[in-house]
């Protein structure tokens, strides 16, 4: 089962190293990690997808709470989350197919950065779900490359971890 | 002031009064600060390894935080094993390691090597200094860090330049506020009804103590609570001193090479209360199959040892000592379980005057065990290698009101001297005794100069079976086909190597010729080693 632990650590160098450090030698697997500086500049969050069973989050979250630069750490339960991941896509376009990618983009409400005669470079912001469906999308028109930033999350409503 | 004499002065304030190190090129700005500091005493080891086992021995007996203190590259990589073995024993240390100029990191320069990087796995947190003003703070958060919550080793790796490196102005900070760093110290007052609810109800509870009980210097509070209540102790091998030998509720030591009762005891409960313990593999074989038979209590400082190993029904959180002098006030009702404490006695009685095994020329390491306890102080401090020899002392040595040091968890051959050799700087008067085998001995034997040197009154008892006994003992077993790699031949005449250090011995061939070589061995003023011939067969199960 996929969960969202959202991480306040300390904004210095080195921490990173030690969370994924821990994930490693605790034998813990990360789906995706992403890290960014808050409204406060000395914190930075991180957002982290692991596929495990709640008994091994639990061990997870504790375990990076030992962490002396980890500030707080929460789950985001998946009913009360927003979540969102952001994809660059430059895929294979001409003459001829350039319409019809153009068609799945207007339906999945991406945006074209980047064109040239023989591709286009495509952004997303959505669900990871949505994305998979969109990526699944272009394959037949031939991806030339994908970059995604790994999931982001906040809790709904107007509480904060 | 530079950055050097700013640490210096740090430590002086934390209240250290002894370093163990080995000198180096970037630790010498360092070492020179320390020459003009005479109330902080300076131990040179004779591999860096040894430093961190003496601070830890040090940090173990005197409730402070030890400190260690070696050169970058090989120094700090010497000292791994040290920083790893205090971080499995929970001990609070303090390494201190020089680095190469902040202006070449990372280019592989002489002697550099990412020390911080390579502890991480293993420290309980580490510093690498990048300004000389930051020194005081950062002293001053690793030994808040070291010494707080469950305790650790913290490493603070220092660049020569940042030593070097003029200090504006020495602000000592009277508080450490560390935001992501608040352990918890009083137990949850619902959870602790809980508990003492629990307890009331039980017919057949056991405690079972752990180091944990020693880092919160929690002895008085266990005995209470186990005396008020008649639950019988058992106790792993890291709170094995907990409780004298003879005291009717002690149960032995658990685990896989542990007493036969407190096994029972462990096995047949229906509560049990863990205290101070992670109940690692060694200790507790099967968690699950002792989870689904009875209920479980477990009382940690680390939130992070509930439910690791094994599932608690409840868990309490918090500093051993408080969370134990919580249940105490709100007052716990002895429960009925005369009956499982008698049949509990029976087994630990009839373990305890067992007939050990005899082999003409050559001593039982159990009977020597039980004979030189008998002989030894009430509060002596006994500090065992790893090996055959651990077992047999953690199982058959009489327990009194002292110590017993081992490392539990890593199992580090060559422990036990520089151990020892910590003991005696921290407890210069205390009656304290090294047991080794020749392996693990052979590990360490170069710390006879760091014992000669300060003239210690530490004695070492040598088990002599010329094999590494444990392994002997393992591979004689299926799936193994017999002892193999094991043989320490080529051993030296350790009596010869004692005397090259002008350290005195004693050989022991027979069994008789014990009680009169413990009584000189005892009462030789400074160090002395006794030798005990060990048939290489004997198992720690015969």
């Amino acid at each position: 089962m996929k969960q969202t632990i959202s991480v306040l650590v300390e904004n210095q160098a080195g921490v990173l190293n030690r969370i994924t450090g821990l994930f490693s030698r605790r034998a813990f697997n990360i789906d995706s990690l992403a890290v960014g500086v808050t409204d406060d500049p000395t914190v930075s969050r991180i957002t982290i997808i692991v596929d495990s069973g709640n008994s091994v989050v639990e061990q997870v979250e504790k375990q990076l709470n030992k962490l002396i630069e980890v500030i707080k750490v929460r789950t985001i339960p998946e009913d009360k989350m927003i979540g969102r991941e952001l994809v660059l896509l430059k895929v294979n376009a001409t003459n001829k197919t350039r319409q019809d990618i153009m068609t799945i983009c207007d339906i999945m409400g991406a945006k074209v950065d980047d064109i040239s005669p023989n591709s286009l470079t495509l952004e997303l912001s959505d669900t990871p779900d949505r994305i998979d469906t969109f990526e699944a999308m272009l394959r037949p028109f031939s991806i030339l490359e994908v970059v995604r930033t790994g999931v982001i999350a906040l809790q709904k409503g107007g509480g904060k971890i | 002031m530079n950055g050097a004499q700013a640490l210096i002065e740090s430590l002086r304030r934390e209240g250290v009064t002894h370093l163990f190190g080995y000198a180096g090129a970037t630790i010498c700005p360092a070492v020179d600060a320390l020459k003009d500091v005479p109330e902080i005493g300076y131990t040179l080891v004779r591999t860096e390894q040894n430093a961190g086992h003496m601070a830890s021995g040090y940090a173990r007996v005197s409730g402070k935080v030890g400190v260690c203190m070696v050169t970058s590259g090989p120094g700090a990589t010497n000292l791994i094993t040290g920083i790893a073995t205090a971080y499995m024993d929970s001990i609070p240390m303090v390494a201190i390691t020089g680095q190469v100029p902040s202006n070449l990191l990372g280019r592989d320069i002489f002697q550099e090597v990412d020390i911080t990087g390579a502890v991480a796995p293993f420290s309980k947190h580490s510093y690498l200094i990048k300004d000389a003003n930051q020194i005081p703070r950062i002293v001053r958060e690793a030994f808040h860090i070291a010494s707080t919550g469950r305790p650790g080793p913290v490493l603070i790796d220092i660049p020569i330049d940042i030593q070097e490196q003029a200090v504006k102005s020495f602000d000592w900070p009277e508080q450490v506020s560390i935001r992501g760093y608040k352990p918890s110290v009083k137990g949850n007052d619902l959870q602790i009804k809980r508990v003492v609810e629990a307890i009331a109800k039980a017919k057949q509870p056991i405690i079972c103590a752990g180091g944990g009980v020693w880092l919160a210097d929690a002895q008085a509070e266990l005995l209470e609570l186990a005396e008020g209540t008649g639950i019988p102790v058992v106790k792993t091998m890291m709170g094995i001193s907990l409780l004298p030998t003879g005291h009717p509720l002690n149960m032995g030591m658990i685990g896989a090479h542990g007493n036969f009762c407190a096994n029972k005891a462990l096995a047949k409960s229906d509560l049990l209360i863990m205290v101070g313990t992670r109940a690692a593999d060694r200790a507790i074989i099967q968690p699950d199959e002792i989870q689904r038979r009875m209920a479980t209590i477990h009382i940690d400082v680390d939130p992070a040892e509930i439910g690791k190993n094994m599932q608690a029904a409840v868990p309490l959180v918090g500093d051993v000592k408080v969370i134990l002098r919580q249940m105490l006030e709100l007052g716990i009702a002895a429960p009925d379980c005369g009956e499982w404490r008698s049949r509990l006695a029976d087994y630990r009685r009839a373990e305890l005057s067992r007939q050990f095994p005899s082999r003409p020329g050559s001593v039982f390491p159990g009977t020597m065990m039980r004979r030189l306890g008998a002989k030894l102080a009430g509060d002596a401090v006994v500090c065992a290698d790893v090996g055959q020899n651990q077992i047999f002392t953690c199982k058959y040595l009489p327990q009194k009101h002292g110590r017993l040091l081992t490392s539990g968890g890593l199992g580090t051959m060559g422990y036990a001297l520089p151990a020892g050799v910590g003991v005696k700087v921290a407890l210069p008067d205390r009656q304290t005794v090294v047991v080794c085998g020749d392996g693990s001995f052979q590990m360490a034997m170069n710390e006879l100069a760091a014992v000669k040197y300060a003239s210690m009154d530490l004695k070492i008892v040598l088990f002599r079976n010329n094999t590494l006994g444990l392994v002997h003992q393992i591979q004689s077993r299926p799936p193994y086909h017999g002892p193999f790699g094991v043989d320490l031949d080529g051993s030296p005449d350790f009596a010869a190597i004692a005397a090259a250090y002008g350290i005195p011995s004693i050989v022991v061939r027979e069994e008789e010729e014990l009680d009169p070589s413990i009584d000189r061995f005892l009462a030789e003023k400074g160090p002395c080693l006794m030798i005990c011939q060990v048939h290489p067969d004997v198992a720690t199960t015969d």
